[in-house]
């Protein structure tokens, strides 16, 4: 299945409640397969085109106030005009799941696939201090398997969650194993807005706080949820890092060209390991800590300027040498530039 | 005696369950209060209050969930209309309203009011419009009313270079999504009746699923418009109402 279709898909499959999205390219097979599929008729999931990505995101929160399982894709720019409504999700605590397709920047940029939304992924995006949880598919099958887990993490933590795709993993075509269809949610929640019970206060869905005492204590539970996050959901694989003297790290797309760069350089007698973080935030801090005491070096590859190599860079804390080396503009790196870029910035230099 | 007194044949007036008992926040004289309880009054006696769910806008009325006694969530300014369509979409059998300041609703919100009224969306919009924005302190509005002082057009609106007041609920009366779009007042008891006749009357229409149901409420900003009470009253008489007539604009066909 292509993989935006396939993603599609499994968001039936999980139960999910509703979507709400625009057409933007390279995603728009996502909403255009909800609506040839009318999943209302197969599991009474709401599949609707909103007027702006705007409007998008606040259905979303509408929906998602209401302990309901909501969805929403789109492509750099888009994801840019919902970060106001993301802030307000992660504000009032509601779960969520977001798409980005990334294609390249700044502004309308290209349609062709690129990294380059990682800062505004992992690093919360809109206003305020608060994360996003993402996760970042290598495979059309991970991008299946993301929407569940991402719904399940989305409701864990009363957090958004944002699956980083890009437009190679979107448009590509690829097996894919679909799981079972998923019940959708009968659970009335007691933060959720069902309509008043009798001797119970009405449920308010809000961000706002009028004291800066009570905006502390919002941000502290936050950060301590955020803590929990991290203690508990790093996700990451690695290859060929028991005896690896080198790293490359990269994550998504770029991770499958930056492995056959590492099955390269083993040929050439090189010990070369690679690590692939799935999930960007929470980051895999401690593996990167633990592997830079072995590693003369380690390359950070991404189809960006250099986003992610920060995140490895304090991770590492100085233990070793961390370069990036990167494509953009909808340029994909070939295999063989960057096994180049090993040798020439972190074997030679 | 007066024990006897306390029947229920003899009740005249009682609290509305709708409405909570915190303390509002608006500024004397201000049409907001009354608004509000025509709106709870109106949830009250159709008995509607477990199955209504309200979305507060950014604006005066942003705390309106402190004061309405039914379920509630806070909206991205000018975002309302999006989200009671996510509440509606996944909760059709539920009263979905939203309660919006002219800002919200007929400038930052223009696109998600005209779309969420033009899908037909089976919401009461009910739609405060005093020409001025209250809260940041009496700025100009969409619906500030040509030459109308404000912090923003201290020489007057110029519609010229400023543009003419915004008559949006004409405009939304045009779609062919909305079923009843009324125009009310809350400064006179009678009017105070009729709006809240038109309020009731919109939820109760929810459930006919026939389409959006916008309740505009001309009303005055006594802060804003650096007025007494009294004074805004009688100014929105002259000024307000030959711009923004009263009266239903559009109505169910029988």
């Amino acid at each position: 299945m292509k993989g935006n279709e396939a993603l599609a898909e499994a968001a039936i499959r999980a139960g999910a409640d509703a979507y709400f999205g625009y057409p933007i390219t390279p995603q728009s097979e996502i909403i255009e397969y909800l609506m040839a599929e009318n999943p209302e008729e197969l599991t009474g999931m709401v599949v609707l085109q909103a007027e702006s990505e705007v409007a998008a995101i606040n259905m979303v929160y509408g929906a998602a106030g209401c302990g309901k399982r909501a969805m929403t894709s789109s492509s750099s720019p888009g994801i840019s005009l919902k970060q106001e409504g993301l802030s307000y999700i992660a504000g009032a605590e509601l779960p969520c799941v977001l798409v980005n397709v990334v294609r390249a920047g700044p502004g309308l940029g290209t349609i062709q696939p690129s990294q380059s939304d990682y800062f505004q992924a992992v690093k919360g995006g809109g206003h305020g201090d608060y994360k996003l949880i993402v996760l970042a598919p290598a495979t059309v099958q991970e991008s299946v398997d993301y929407v569940k887990l991402a719904f399940d993490l989305a409701f864990k933590y009363r957090n958004p969650v944002m699956i980083l795709s890009d437009g190679i993993i979107g448009q590509m075509m690829e097996k894919v194993e679909l799981f079972e269809q998923q019940p959708r949610l009968t659970e009335e929640f007691e933060w959720a807005t069902v309509g008043k019970k009798p001797n119970k206060d009405s449920v308010i869905v809000t961000s706002l706080q009028l004291q800066s005492e009570e905006q502390e204590k919002v941000n502290l539970r936050l950060q301590a949820k955020y803590r929990e996050v991290e203690k508990n959901e790093v996700r990451y694989e690695t290859h060929n890092c028991e005896d690896a003297e080198y790293l490359f790290t990269a994550f998504g797309s770029c991770a499958r060209i930056t492995r056959k760069a590492m099955e390269m350089a083993r040929e050439k007698g090189i010990k070369v390991g690679l690590l692939r973080p799935q999930t960007l935030y929470p980051f895999p801090v401690d593996a990167f800590h633990q592997l830079a005491g072995q590693l003369k070096g380690i390359l950070t590859v991404e189809m960006n300027a250099g986003q992610m190599v920060e995140d490895v860079k304090l991770a590492v804390n100085g233990q070793t040498k961390v370069e990036h080396f990167g494509r953009f503009g909808g340029m994909i790196p070939s295999p063989e530039e960057i096994l180049n870029a090993m040798e020439q910035k972190i074997i030679g230099g | 005696m007066s024990e006897n007194l306390i029947t229920p044949e003899n009740l005249v007036y009682k609290k509305t369950k709708s409405m909570t008992d915190r303390i509002l926040h608006y500024c004397p004289g201000c049409g907001h209060g009354t608004a509000h309880r025509m709106l709870a009054e109106a949830i009250d006696e159709l008995g509607i209050q477990g199955e209504t769910v309200g979305v507060a806008p950014v604006g005066c009325s942003v705390l309106a969930y402190y004061y309405f006694d039914v379920d509630m969530q806070e909206a991205a300014h000018g975002r309302a209309p999006a989200v009671a369509t996510g509440i509606k979409r996944v909760f059709p059998e539920k009263y979905v309203f939203t309660y919006q300041g002219d800002g919200d609703l007929a400038a930052i919100g223009t696109a998600e009011t005209i779309h969420a009224c033009n899908r037909g969306e089976n919401i009461l919009v009910v739609f405060i419009n005093n020409g001025i924005y209250g809260m940041t302190g009496g700025q100009m509005a969409p619906t500030t009313l040509e030459g109308m002082k404000s912090s923003t057009s201290p020489r007057g609106r110029d519609v010229k270079s400023m543009g003419s007041p915004l008559k949006i609920t004409e405009l939304i009366a045009q779609l062919p999504g909305t079923y009843f779009v009324t125009r009310q007042s809350v400064h006179t008891p009678a009017n105070v009746r009729k709006t809240k006749r038109a309020l009731k009357k919109a939820l109760e229409y929810q459930k006919l699923n026939k389409g959006t149901c916008f309740v505009e409420i001309v009303s005055n900003c006594p802060s804003g418009w650096k007025m007494t009470p009294v004074q805004s009253n009688k100014w929105m008489e002259e000024n307000m109402f030959p711009f923004y007539p009263l009266g239903d604009i559009k109505v169910p066909e029988k």
